[in-house]
């Protein structure tokens, strides 16, 4: 934990209210969104109980698996799910725009993408494992399935995945979102009850959030109590009605929070980068929706040495650049940085615009601009330095001494004697730069998984799908 | 007791007879010693032979040691666009640099990092030598594997594994976790191929190898070089009766120091913490140390000390704090396989309120507590013995990955036991 949300955790806890820790919402938000609270049969891992789920918050769908231990139940809940979702995810697909690229073809890209938000971390881990459990049924052989389930599997797995890749929103979880924004006087262990973290946010801590009969879990787990109380009667009963609606009363009250959540979220201003995100989600989501059009397998069981290696490359590189497009689009979490001596901000005390450097045909236009500072800096001359007020600009570090910091300005002046004008800052303009730069190259080509070097276990074996794949352990 | 020599003979004779050869080799064992033999041994065979190294510094400097031992060798330099060739290098004979193969003609050896190698395609090596290979990410080795036909692989366990930014535990358990080292994934998919270990330190003096060797290589192991007569630290001029004094003259006895602060719990930039640091490095240049080893006599100067500390923030706070600009100040990370006379550590542990597996990893105090070959002085503060036992490691296990060791909580322990015996 940073020293700020430190200070922002110990203030909320004297002042009894979440404090802000961000001056914009660093999360795509759609809308129309799809929530969906799931319950999971205690004891198991991925046996679906119920799940609420729907687009508007005055019309949530319920889902209920009467006998949860019940494979053949357990199938048709997940064709109910299916058909609920599949619409959904296939609404996005009729809108396309053509995306050109350089060296490559030209591809579609959707213009809006479907939004999942579940209650919390474990919610998108649920989904991940009910994914895992059904991608590899099939229509037809042993233990046949309605042909929507393996989709939906599919597409659930997609989802989860994408749901750890850093800056994505296209699954969020209400709770890790809202504490990326608010910082409350809990532990982060209590922030995961969504209950809790809510009021916070809003009214301040309460007992309440901690009392299952008051606020019922977010899931996926269930409370013991209602377990053995109330569930397990009504099942052994045999009581559909019943089962239905007390798990109806459990869901609801989350059901409520997860859209009191959007709006909360709604209410910040969206952040720059945000729609930039958001456009590589949508450039995702249509491979993958493209991917399942041309009929190729399903998501492997686990990543090949390739596979692993290439998606490790991208999350690392998308990781980089959300850290970076935080906090150049958020003057708080820029703040972290300038603790931290990596950025700095000030005003502008002088300025040298038509400075130059080289002489000739060589000679180049080279700005300078001295900034007063407080913060402690701790880059070292020649250090590359972006600035959020002019994202276009390079910088580089001369000196720092005394809290004056000279600066000199190498890209984005424009081409001529003198600078573009706007381009360097003015005398008393307040300005930051950073050493955070989101300008990262390439990474070089891995080799096709088909020649797998003898370093790592050599080519793999191709996926063929069998009868086998059936009797998997669906516990 | 084997000798250095017969691992290095075996080493070499098993070249032409696997796929693959591993050597470990603790902290200052002769690692580029046998790199440079080996290489020298190759490319008398007259085959061509590929080098690769993690960094640019690690580079220049193989390329220099195989120059100066091997000045008949020729070697060609591979370079990204933005890199500046130190002097010392263009001087050298028979040293081209190129950023591309075709530009560096054809010599006996191309040396490169890793990263620089993941970009070259369409030739491959029989022969090549991979240098720091526990510090190698296995996903960099994926991408340079097709290049070569049968590699030797050196580097040393103990040191920090590599690391990534993003959570990588979907791949744990997996036998080719791109977030394992090159090593591991290389053994764990040829276990047939054989291990070799260089058993002797020539860095650390007698009073460091059985502390860091019982600490960090608990199971193989490794003796000192030299005896404990052969190096001495002397301090030309008498002292002040200061903390900061008696420390350095503690660590000039003994080998090791602890310059303890009292008990808090502090930011991460202990002003306290950090000022201390930065007046034992002062303070040991002004006391004109003196150190004699098998090598000879020669002063301390600046460039024979170096500070370390666990984070960027600390390296930046030490400097600005007034340390003599010569003096290497940086983090666990970048002082892998440097060597110093005098090093001054600031303990991984030092006024936190919590353990965590960064701090806990045995590989950065391993680094920090071996880069000397004369005396290490530790500053910390106290408590840190009460804390380890607040936070025993707590990582969840993970199925099928094979136990790491040492413990980093053990190794941690190991280290402050040693050190309470030089506390100041």
């Amino acid at each position: 934990m940073s020293l700020l949300t430190s200070l922002a955790r110990l203030r909320a806890l004297e002042e009894g209210i979440a404090q802000p820790i961000a001056t914009v919402r660093h999360c795509h938000l759609s809308e129309r969104p799809m929530v969906l609270i799931p319950l999971r049969m205690s004891g198991e891992a991925a046996a679906p109980l119920a799940a609420m789920l729907g687009t508007r918050r005055d019309d949530p769908r319920l889902l209920v698996v009467t006998q949860p231990r019940n494979r053949d139940l357990r199938f048709a809940w997940t064709a109910d799910l299916a058909a609920e979702l599949l619409p959904y995810i296939g609404s996005f697909l009729a809108g396309t725009e053509t995306v050109e690229r350089k060296n490559a073809d030209p591809y579609e890209r959707v213009l809006d993408a479907p939004q999942i938000l579940v209650p919390n971390q474990a919610g998108i881990a649920f989904v991940r494992l009910l994914g895992r459990s059904t991608r590899f049924r099939r229509a037809d052989g042993p233990y046949p399935v309605p042909e929507t389930v393996p989709l939906l599997g599919r597409w659930l797995t997609y989802f989860g995945e994408r749901a750890a890749h850093p800056g994505s929103s296209l699954m969020t979880a209400a709770t890790e979102e809202l504490g990326r924004h608010w910082a409350s006087g809990q532990s982060g262990l209590e922030d995961a009850n969504l209950a809790a973290l809510m009021a916070w946010i809003t009214t301040g801590p309460s007992d309440d959030a901690e009392d299952p009969l008051v606020w019922p879990p977010a899931g996926p787990a269930t409370d013991p109590g209602f377990d053995a109380e109330v569930l397990a009667t009504a099942i052994e009963a045999g009581a559909a009605e019943r089962i239905t609606e007390a798990l109806r009363g459990q869901l609801e009250p989350t059901w409520r929070l997860m859209w009191q959540a959007v709006d909360l979220l709604r209410g910040l201003p969206e952040g720059a980068s945000v729609e930039q995100r958001w456009e590589q989600d949508r450039g995702s989501f249509s491979a993958m929706a493209a991917h399942i059009a041309e009929g190729a397998p399903p998501q492997a069981r686990r990543d090949g040495a390739v596979a692993a290696a290439s998606r490790l490359a991208r999350m690392e590189r998308a990781q980089a650049a959300y850290e970076v497009q935080r906090a150049y689009d958020d003057p708080l979490v820029m703040a972290e940085y300038r603790l931290t001596g990596e950025a700095f901000a000030g005003e502008v005390v002088e300025t040298e615009p038509e400075h130059s450097e080289g002489e000739g045909r060589s000679r180049k236009l080279r700005p300078l601009v001295v900034v007063k500072t407080d913060d402690p800096v701790r880059l070292a001359p020649g250090t590359a330095l972006g600035t959020p007020q002019r994202r276009a600009q390079g910088a580089q570090l001369v000196e720092a001494r005394d809290g004056l910091v000279t600066v000199k300005i190498t890209k984005g002046m424009g081409r001529g004697k003198t600078p573009a004008p706007g381009s360097v800052p003015e005398v008393g303009e307040r300005v930051c730069y950073t050493s955070l730069t989101d300008d990262f190259q390439g990474s070089p080509a891995l080799p096709e998984a088909e020649a797998t070097p003898w370093t790592h276990g050599g080519p793999p074996r191709e996926y063929t799908p069998s009868d086998e794949d059936a009797l998997e352990e669906w516990s | 007791m084997t000798s250095p020599e017969q691992v290095i003979q075996a080493v070499l004779a098993d070249l032409p007879r696997h796929r693959g050869v591993v050597v470990d080799s603790p902290p200052g064992a002769g690692k580029s010693t046998l790199v440079v033999r080996a290489a020298a041994h190759i490319a008398a065979t007259g085959e061509p032979l590929m080098i690769v190294a993690q960094t640019n510094e690690q580079v220049d400097d193989l390329v220099t040691r195989i120059c100066e031992r091997h000045p008949d060798l020729t070697v060609g330099r591979l370079s990204a666009g933005g890199y500046v060739p130190p002097l010392r290098l263009l001087e050298l004979p028979g040293v081209t640099v190129g950023t591309r193969v075709q530009d560096l003609g054809d010599p006996d050896i191309v040396i490169a990092t890793a990263d620089k190698w993941a970009w070259i395609s369409g030739r491959t090596w029989p022969w090549a030598i991979v240098d720091e290979a526990y510090q190698m990410r296995s996903d960099k080795l994926l991408r340079i594997a097709a290049l070569f036909d049968r590699a030797l692989f050196v580097g040393d366990p103990g040191q920090l594994d590599p690391f990534s930014i993003v959570d990588g535990d979907r791949w744990s358990g997996l036998s080719w976790d791109p977030l394992q080292s090159a090593v591991s994934v290389l053994l764990r998919h040829n276990p047939d191929l054989p291990v070799h270990r260089l058993p002797v330190s020539w860095r650390l003096p007698a009073s460091a190898a059985p502390v860091v060797s019982r600490a960090f290589y608990p199971f193989t192991g490794f003796r000192a070089g030299t005896q404990p007569h052969e190096r001495r630290l002397e301090l030309s001029t008498g002292g002040m009766g200061t903390v900061h004094d008696r420390a350095l003259e503690e660590a000039a006895r003994s080998g090791w120091a602890l310059l303890e602060l009292p008990n808090r719990h502090t930011v991460r930039t202990d002003g306290e913490a950090v000022q201390a640091v930065a007046q034992l490095a002062a303070r040991l240049l002004q006391r004109g140390a003196v150190a004699s080893s098998e090598q000879g006599e020669r002063p301390v100067t600046a460039e024979r000390i170096a500070v370390g500390a666990a984070h960027r923030d600390q390296v930046a706070a030490i400097r600005n704090a007034g340390v003599p600009p010569e003096i290497t100040v940086d983090t666990a990370n970048r002082l892998q396989g440097r060597e110093y006379d005098v090093t001054i550590v600031l303990h991984p542990l030092s006024g936190r309120r919590d353990a965590t597996a960064f701090h806990l990893e045995s590989g950065r105090l391993c680094v920090l507590a071996s880069r000397h070959r004369h005396a290490c002085v530790v500053v910390a503060r106290a408590g840190i013995a009460e804390l380890l036992d607040a936070h025993p490691s707590a990582e969840p296990v993970q199925l099928g990955v094979p136990v790491k060791f040492p413990d980093g909580w053990e190794a941690n322990q190991a280290v402050l036991d040693h050190l309470a015996a030089h506390r100041v």
